[in-house]
This record gives C-alpha cells, sequence and structure tokens, in this order.
C-alpha cells in the first residue's frame, strides 16, 4: 500500500493505494473461464489507533483502490493506519505519520 | 455414545470454531452489495424510499466517461454531523459501490476510482443523524468498465 498524510493549515489530506485486482467474479480469462470474484470488503482507517473512517466496499471500486480523505485535529507525527480485508480472508495494512504539508 | 450424537455434537463443535470468523463478514453487508436494484441496495443499507435531495450533497465526476473502468469521483457532505456517504450507480450489474462511515474527526469528504458498466446516474445517500440526504450526477460511459 502507498500512503501520503499532509498537514495543510488544520486539515489533513490522507491518500492510499491498495495494489489489488477488485474481480467481480463477472470477467471472462482468455480461455473463456470466469475470473473468481476477488475484492475487497472492508477497509478501517485509524488515527492514533482511534477509527476515523470505516468503509464497506463492493465490486463497483476500480482495481487498486485509491482513495483521498481529510481529518481534522491530526498534527505532524500522529500516525494513520489502513486496514483493509478481502472476500477470500486476505488483509493487509499500510502506515504513515502525518508529515507537514 | 451413537454415532448420530457424536456427529451432531462435532458440527456444533466445528460452528463454535467458525463463530468468529461469521462475526467478522457479518459486518459487510452482503445483501446489500448484492442487490441489482437500487430500491433492493438502499432497503438493504435500512434506508427508506423517501429521501430529500439536497445541494448540500456535492458530486465531482466527469461528465463523460472513456474507460468505464476507472471514473474519479469525489464527494462531500456540508449537512452538519454527518455519519456516512453511500456510493451508488444505478446502472451497474450490482448498484452499490461503498459505504463510507465517518467519525473521530474524519471530514465528510471522500475521493475515490470507481467501475461504471454503462452511462448512468452515479447516487449519493448521506446520513445524518436520523435524516438521509441524496443527490445524483450523470455520467456517460464511452467503454463498460465491468467486464
Amino acid at each position: 500500500m502507498k500512503m501520503r498524510a499532509k498537514l495543510i493549515g488544520d486539515i489533513t489530506e490522507v491518500k492510499a493505494i491498495i495494489s489489488h485486482p477488485m474481480e467481480t467474479g463477472r470477467k471472462k480469462d482468455d480461455f473463456g473461464q470466469l475470473i473468481p470474484a476477488h475484492f475487497i470488503q472492508l477497509v478501517t482507517a485509524t488515527l492514533n489507533e482511534k477509527p476515523v473512517l470505516e468503509m464497506q466496499w463492493g465490486t463497483g471500486i476500480s482495481k487498486n483502490p485509491y482513495l483521498t480523505f481529510h481529518l481534522k485535529g491530526a498534527k505532524v507525527g500522529d500516525k494513520i493506519v489502513v486496514n483493509w480485508q478481502d472476500n477470500l480472508s486476505q488483509t493487509g495494512t499500510g502506515e504513515i505519520l502525518v508529515s507537514a504539508g | 455414545m451413537q454415532r448420530r450424537e457424536f456427529l451432531t455434537l462435532l458440527a456444533g463443535a466445528i460452528a463454535a470454531m467458525l463463530m468468529p470468523i461469521n462475526a467478522l463478514a457479518t459486518a459487510w453487508n452482503k445483501t446489500a452489495f448484492e442487490a441489482t436494484r437500487l430500491a433492493d441496495a438502499t432497503k438493504n443499507l435500512g434506508i427508506g424510499s423517501e429521501i430529500a435531495s439536497s445541494e448540500e450533497v456535492e458530486i465531482i465526476a466527469p461528465d463523460r466517461a472513456e474507460n468505464g473502468a476507472i471514473v474519479q469521483i469525489e464527494v462531500t457532505s456540508h449537512i452538519p454531523n454527518t455519519e456516512s456517504i453511500s456510493v451508488l450507480v444505478e446502472h451497474n450489474p450490482t448498484v452499490l459501490i461503498g459505504h463510507f462511515v465517518f467519525s473521530n474527526g474524519a471530514l465528510s469528504y471522500l475521493v475515490t476510482r470507481i467501475k461504471m458498466a454503462e452511462t448512468s446516474d452515479i447516487k449519493i445517500i448521506v446520513k445524518a443523524g436520523d435524516d438521509y440526504f441524496t443527490a445524483s450526477k450523470n455520467v456517460v460511459v464511452l467503454e463498460n468498465g465491468c467486464g
């Protein structure tokens, strides 16, 4: 996961890109076989271990999901963590410290 | 012990072992995400059918998308005490794209990229307290993004 968190004024802008195929289960491969569904379902973002954004995703989120969100009250050096879990129970995590914008 | 009783016990034990996994899975709203019609998706999100349109819900998305596989959207709710934002695409095979819940200082704002199968309205539903607000934005899709 690639992440960035910048404090600009009193708002922290957090950006994240997760590497994930986000397969819908409706697409066929070159041999005409359906590619099984494989997509992220649950994503949680925390600021210093407190949840700030809890997400449920479906197959309609694009491949390699991209996300920007804004936090108020975060300071330089605060830790932001993003955790995800997909429909095959695979998980991933990323973290970043807030930097001055 | 009868074989049947043993099997019942065994099944119970396995079910108990699987419980924590199931508890996690219920956090994902399967029925809402598998809904193919807008009304079914919103019903399964617990949203009533009568929702007020609001200009306080802002959607920035392209008027035309060359490739429906990646359509970037930016959503802002200017409604005080916004708790969640739901993103739906009316003409997608499954209409619910994502459900975003904000807390502890997260602003009711998000940017993400979504798939669109064909030309459709993007519908945003905002929850603030017990009230729901909605806004829509039409995007013309030139190439199917759902495959």
